[in-house]
């Protein structure tokens, strides 16, 4: 356990539903360096999934493909920040929005579950030979 | 995910087991549906699930809203704490029928 952590872990997946528990035993063994409460983890590890789920839904819309996403795990001074890499299409940022939360209807939650979770969530166009760039960040008090 | 479905008179219980993310919502949907579909009262078991996504969360909503149109039910018994998590940051524990 690790009380002033200094991490930076990466690792990439294939991009498909089949590798979201993969996504999942990743975040959870890095958080498990970090002294910061299980619940919070498990915030962290559910926000993670759904970006993950997001590339695999919206970026490639579900198709089989052998790309690889990466995702990379930071932690420093307490500022965390998860980058998300794909090469699927290009995002448009200006339709990603949550669906209304008393609009009551399957599907919509994962965006804004992860608003819920992180402070923030930008954007931005990935750098060769990535499409999409994600950041997800939270300030970690622990 | 596994299931196991066990029948009490009209009330089928479906007693879900594992994660429940986009992987396996397929499964649980060929699960649950025809036995709503057959108007039986279902109750989801959520005990044993350690781990539900907003797909999960979807076939949750679905089930209610497929057995409310079809003159039904469907309860969820025994949430799980971090089930009961997820369904309470989506806002749903007043929708959705907590047992």
């Amino acid at each position: 356990m690790n009380n002033l952590a200094q991490i930076s872990e990466q690792r990439d997946f294939v991009v498909s539903s089949s590798s979201l528990k993969d996504v999942r035993s990743f975040s959870r063994e890095v958080f498990e360096k970090v002294n910061i409460d299980q619940d919070l983890k498990d915030e962290l590890v559910l926000a993670i999934a759904e970006a993950a789920q997001n590339i695999v839904k919206h970026a490639y819309q579900g198709e089989d493909t052998e790309d690889k996403m990466e995702i990379k795990i930071s932690l420093s001074n307490g500022n965390l920040e998860i980058g998300f890499f794909d090469k699927g299409r290009p995002v448009e940022k200006d339709k990603i929005r949550h669906r209304k939360i008393d609009d009551i209807k399957p599907g919509g939650l994962g965006t804004f579950f992860i608003q819920q979770i992180m402070d923030a969530v930008v954007f931005k166009e990935g750098e060769k030979p990535w499409i999409n760039h994600l950041i997800l960040s939270k300030k970690i008090n622990y | 995910m596994s299931y196991k479905v066990t029948e009490e008179g009209e009330i089928s219980i479906v007693h879900l087991d594992g994660e429940i993310d986009m992987d396996v919502t397929e499964k649980a949907k060929e699960v649950i549906m025809p036995l709503i579909e057959a108007k039986k009262e279902v109750h989801l078991n959520l005990k044993e699930v350690q781990y539900m996504d907003s797909s999960g969360i979807s076939v949750l909503i679905e089930s209610h809203q497929k057995a409310t149109e079809l003159g039904t039910k469907v309860i969820l018994k025994d949430i799980s704490k971090s089930v009961l998590k997820v369904i309470m940051m989506a806002k749903l524990e007043q929708i959705l029928n907590l047992g």
